[in-house]
């Protein structure tokens, strides 16, 4: 068929105002996002965004708020089986072989490998990547991450006769210190307790962090066996029992993973184990002095790392990948992970955010910021499997129990452990 | 037939259609699919539903988390209905005596709890329970405090209300009875208004004691009433989880887990929609059967005075 001429050009001057009208109409991106640590989290967020859109013109992303890491997956995947999945979203990095199991994420590398800036995947702490690769592949990229570091109060230490600048650097220390931290009142009822070591919402990535500490990853890189019977995790779990019951410096029961850090600030406890992402929340409301440090070690130093990544899903179109990769890139670029670092104190998650301004002043001013760093080296991936979230309650359920004294610890473990065989059973291939 | 009846039975028809539509397109359709999606395995390790029959049933037999929050519901069922219909009882009858002054502000202040939302009277309550800085340990050790110093006992320990496995449910409990009683007063005092005072003149004439009055006058004629508030608490008793999203999300360790929740959590969290399926038909059938026997058990008993 032929054309003529008039038809052609009229076809023409139509196809071009096509594409003028959509570089006129930017490309809108939905980004889902939790909220997981004190502090105006929301406003960073949009600010990110605000930011993100003036600098790029063709490209819109919304922040859509949506509660907290669980209830985020939640919307997440409501949106994946509704047939109308986000754009991008930051999820537990932990999140990932339930994402996969759902054909929901989208694989990275093909953006990656045609990227012009090489190498930048490099520049990201190895202990971060560790939970974004699964089955050979990259599937999401480091954004809020954080480990499990000992926040300890200066003035108490001095008060209780202890060095403020030596934090306890093993088990037996932190059990000692925390003995001679614990205050009682002529009565003999605690007023100040030794440690707390939240047992709620995150208790298995406590009990990691002792496993770690004692030599034992609990679970194995293609997320379908976990070692919770073993040995090694059973002393652990042992030890955070004898914290509460035998030394009696920690709260009996449960300790509220939000309430720790208000517990601190108030002068409650005088030291606890938390995620590096309150940091600057416990910065703008403690009154005194406060000290961060690794978590002691048993056989060696250890914490897995934690927090949230970003996620592309797999059933938008084209040019919605090709936008949301360049945000995923911007929100990832050093800078930004400069400035989300400084504003939340989750740890900035490259190497070359630390080595330039302003995050380089900013640590010498405030040292406790390069502690969650210099632990890297010994940190290691996230507890991660198939029908992650059912493991997670598995075994939050089974340390609750052993520490509300309703079951051994051996007890509570192999339970836990057998519970999670079943379903992971079902994963291998 | 003759003709106007047709008419007249089609213009019935006509007329609860809409309410018909609804109920069936919002109620009963779902319920149809959740029973065939129960007969189904469908989780995370399935990427195709595949018919397993009667196996999700068969897993919650064996479901440690389903008995307890099965055994939690019943209990948590048992005492907010009793403890909230007594109050709310209570409630009516002394708002229902009280001077006419005094009644609005009475039925006010008894009422405020129910215009809260739930997710709102949660908050208020986790503060509550807080341990040591909480509203109730505060009040507790100011109480208890100086009267251990004077006779030399210890002080007051704080509770760690929501976070003890033998604690949590007494705290929910009472937070929701909190919570509900002041509702059902509203059902009792109407009830109570509707009853016509001739009986009471009468009784009165007769002789008989506020005791008497109440149980063979006020009692019966308020027995309508007290089975509607009945089934209408059963029935919340197992429908209401807000506050669990809120206060405990289930734990310590399930101790404070009811179905209605664990059953959000096999389907959004977990991702098993085959055995949420299977929950979601368990909860119908123990909500029929309860209903059912209840008002076999109480429409023979019920004097309806209209």
């Amino acid at each position: 068929m032929k054309l003529k001429p008039a038809l052609a050009l009229f076809a023409c001057a139509s196809l071009g105002l096509g594409a003028a009208m959509a570089q006129a109409k930017p490309v809108e991106l939905s980004l889902f996002f939790p909220v997981s640590v004190g502090g105006p989290i929301t406003t960073i967020v949009d600010g990110l965004c605000t930011d993100f859109n003036k600098e790029n013109p063709d490209i819109k992303v919304s922040a859509v708020y949506c509660g907290s890491y669980a209830d985020t997956m939640v919307k997440a995947q409501t949106g994946i089986k509704g047939g109308n999945p986000p754009d991008l979203a930051i999820i537990q990095a932990t999140e990932l072989y339930t994402l996969l199991d759902m054909n929901a994420v989208q694989g990275l590398d093909q953006f990656v490998v045609k990227d012009k800036e090489k190498g930048f995947i490099d520049d990201f702490y190895p202990a971060f990547m560790e939970n974004c690769r699964a089955e050979g592949k990259l599937w999401s990229l480091p954004f809020q991450r954080s480990t499990i570091v000992l926040y300890y109060n200066k003035d108490m230490f001095k008060k209780a006769g202890l060095d403020s600048n030596r934090p306890p650097k093993n088990w037996k220390e932190l059990a000692d210190d925390a003995k001679k931290l614990t205050v009682k009142d002529s009565s003999g009822v605690v007023n100040t307790w030794g440690i707390e070591i939240p047992s709620t919402g995150f208790q298995y990535w406590m009990f990691q962090a002792l496993c770690l500490q004692n030599g034992l990853q609990i679970m194995n890189d293609e997320g379908t066996e976990v070692y919770f019977d073993k040995p090694a995790a059973v002393e652990a779990l042992q030890y955070w029992l004898d914290l509460e019951k035998v030394q009696k410096v920690m709260p009996d029961g449960i300790v509220e993973w939000a309430t720790a850090p208000t517990d601190f600030i108030q002068g409650k406890t005088a030291m606890m184990f938390h995620t590096t992402g309150n940091l600057t929340n416990v910065r703008k409301s403690a009154t005194f002095d406060f000290g961060v440090a690794f978590l002691p070690a048993d056989k060696s130093y250890g914490s897995p790392t934690g927090g949230g990544n970003i996620y592309m899903f797999s059933g938008i179109s084209n040019e919605h990948k090709a936008a949301a990769w360049r945000f995923m890139r911007y929100l990832t670029s050093a800078a930004k992970a400069s400035e989300w670092s400084m504003k939340t104190g989750f740890v900035a998650t490259r190497k070359s955010s630390f080595e330039a301004e302003p995050l380089k002043s900013y640590v010498v001013g405030f040292p406790q910021a390069a502690v969650a760093r210099d632990q890297l080296k010994y940190a290691k991936a996230e507890l991660s499997t198939h029908s992650n979230s059912q493991i997670y309650q598995i075994i939050n359920d089974d340390l609750q129990a052993a520490l509300a004294g309703t079951k051994t610890p051996i007890q509570a473990l192999s339970d836990a452990q057998s519970q999670t065989d079943e379903i992971l059973g079902r994963f291998k291939k | 037939m003759t003709r106007r009846g047709a008419r007249e039975g089609l213009l019935g028809w006509a007329l609860v259609f809409p309410a018909l539509a609804l109920v069936g397109l919002f109620t009963l359709w779902p319920l149809v699919q959740a029973g065939i999606s129960s007969l189904y395995r469908n989780d995370l390790s399935t990427t195709v539903p595949q018919f397993i029959g009667f196996g999700n049933y068969k897993a919650l037999l064996g479901d440690r988390v389903f008995w307890k929050a099965l055994c939690n519901n019943l209990v948590f069922a048992l005492a907010t209905v009793v403890l909230s219909m007594a109050i709310a009882l209570c409630f009516a009858l002394l708002a229902h005596h009280a001077r006419s002054g005094l009644k609005p502000s009475l039925q006010l202040a008894w009422f405020l709890p129910t215009v809260i939302p739930m997710v709102a009277a949660a908050n208020i309550w986790l503060f509550i329970y807080t341990p040591s800085y909480g509203l109730l340990d505060g009040t507790l050790k100011a109480i208890v405090d100086p009267v251990a110093g004077l006779v030399g006992l210890p002080g007051y320990k704080d509770g760690n209300w929501l976070g003890n496995p033998t604690s949590v449910m007494p705290s929910l409990i009472a937070m929701y009875v909190w919570k509900e009683a002041g509702y059902f007063m509203l059902f009792f005092l109407v009830g109570l208004e509707r009853i016509d005072r001739q009986y009471y003149e009468a009784a009165r004439l007769d002789g008989a004691g506020n005791w008497t009055v109440f149980r063979r006058i006020t009692a019966p004629l308020l027995m309508p009433t007290a089975l509607f508030v009945l089934i209408i608490s059963c029935t919340t008793a197992f429908k209401t989880v807000d506050h669990l999203v809120i206060m405990t999300q289930g734990g310590p360790d399930n101790a404070s887990n009811l179905l209605l929740y664990y059953t959000y959590q096999t389907a959004f969290s977990f991702w098993d929609i085959g055995k949420a399926s299977a929950l979601t038909v368990c909860l119908l059938a123990l909500l029929s059967v309860l209903i059912a026997l209840n008002l076999r058990y109480f429409d023979r008993r019920i004097h309806y005075s209209d």
